[in-house]
């Protein structure tokens, strides 16, 4: 199969959660026409009804549009993409801070091993 | 539309089917899930017009299904049905002599999109390549209804992928209704809108896939794991 799909949340918004995470990226761009339908569910290995899901729903979230007649695009508001890329953001962080949480670690604990992490992973560069 | 209306079906003191009353609707895929002998089949071979129902109606888009139906319906077998000394082409050409809405064109871009070989003999074909084939004769069609019995049965996981693929690339999303009955049915959650559960010849369940993961956070196995018990 071309993608592995978990199996608690349904299919077409993983979909939807890939396309945020492109469009952070920027492997989505500005104004990009996204594939047909029926491509995007070859290329997916979905139901082409899953994807038409997939971008209803985020057409619902104004983050792409469809032009009748030519397709979907990516929305040109630039501020919607940053909402995108920062909503993104909260999301893992929140899930981090809430793991680290269970694991009964303090805020100081978590920002100190923030930034060891960093320090590592700047050394590991250097190295290379 | 494909409607089962109060249909039993006994072979001798057996009952395979219940009671049954369902519809399926055209542009979408099912998935018809069920223990072995759990009336599948049956199922399929009813709406084939393969066998008659001891009572009830079956109708596929208005007509009464006999024999004739097989003009609407494509119906591929968990079986191999093949002549040994025929080749990959002759068979396309007996298929197209028995149905005229068999697309030649579609057929040979199928042939290609499977990497079969047309002159190669059937019994020199692989269990995958068989299995590729039948796939290609069904989706060669032009027709309302199809239907897949065990299309992954025994086929390995490359031979799996490009069969959905195959679908997906081919099926008539507009006006096909497609059944497939599976075990497999993991594999090919994604690319099912709708899943019908039997279950010692009773109709257990009818869902949504998505909706089921929205509502109850459950995919179709772990469902039937919660509310099928095994006898």
């Amino acid at each position: 199969m071309a993608d592995d799909y978990k199996q608690s949340r349904p299919i077409y918004m993983q979909i939807v959660d890939r396309i945020m995470r492109q469009i952070a990226r920027q492997e989505l761009k500005v104004g990009q026409k996204l594939p047909s339908v029926r491509e995007m569910a070859i290329d997916s290995g979905v139901n082409p009804n899953t994807i038409q899901r997939t971008y209803s729903e985020l057409e619902r979230m104004n983050i792409v549009e469809t032009r009748r007649g030519q397709g979907t695009f990516i929305t040109e508001k630039k501020e919607v993409l940053e909402e995108v890329k920062k909503k993104l953001q909260l999301e893992l962080v929140g899930r981090f801070v809430e793991s680290m949480k269970e694991l009964g670690i303090s805020e100081e604990e978590m920002i100190a091993e923030l930034k060891a992490a960093f320090k590592q992973g700047e050394e590991a560069e250097k190295i290379d | 539309m494909i409607k089962l209306e109060k249909v039993t079906k006994k072979y001798g003191k057996e009952t395979a089917l219940e009671d049954v009353d369902f519809s399926f609707l055209p542009g979408k895929i099912y998935g018809l899930v069920g223990a072995n002998g759990s009336g599948k089949s049956t199922t399929l071979k009813l709406i084939a017009g393969l066998v008659q129902p001891s009572s009830g109606t079956v109708t596929v888009n208005g007509k009464q299904v006999n024999r004739k139906i097989a003009a609407d319906v494509s119906y591929l077998t968990e079986l191999d049905m093949f002549y040994d000394g025929f080749t990959v082409a002759d068979m396309i050409s007996f298929s197209a002599s028995q149905f005229q809405d068999l697309n030649l064109e579609t057929a040979t871009e199928l042939l290609h999109f499977m990497e079969l070989d047309k002159a190669k003999k059937i019994k020199e074909l692989s269990k995958g390549n068989r299995g590729r084939l039948k796939l290609v004769l069904s989706l060669s069609r032009q027709v309302p209804v199809l239907l897949l019995d065990e299309p992954f049965s025994g086929l390995d996981p490359m031979v799996r992928d490009s069969i959905v693929k195959g679908l997906l690339h081919y099926i008539d999303f507009e006006k096909q209704t497609v059944i497939i009955a599976t075990h497999e049915i993991a594999e090919i959650e994604p690319i099912l809108d709708d899943v019908v559960v039997i279950n010692k010849g009773h109709l257990a369940a009818h869902f949504h896939v998505d909706q089921l993961k929205e509502e109850q956070g459950l995919s179709i196995v772990e469902w039937m794991k919660n509310n099928i018990k095994h006898s």
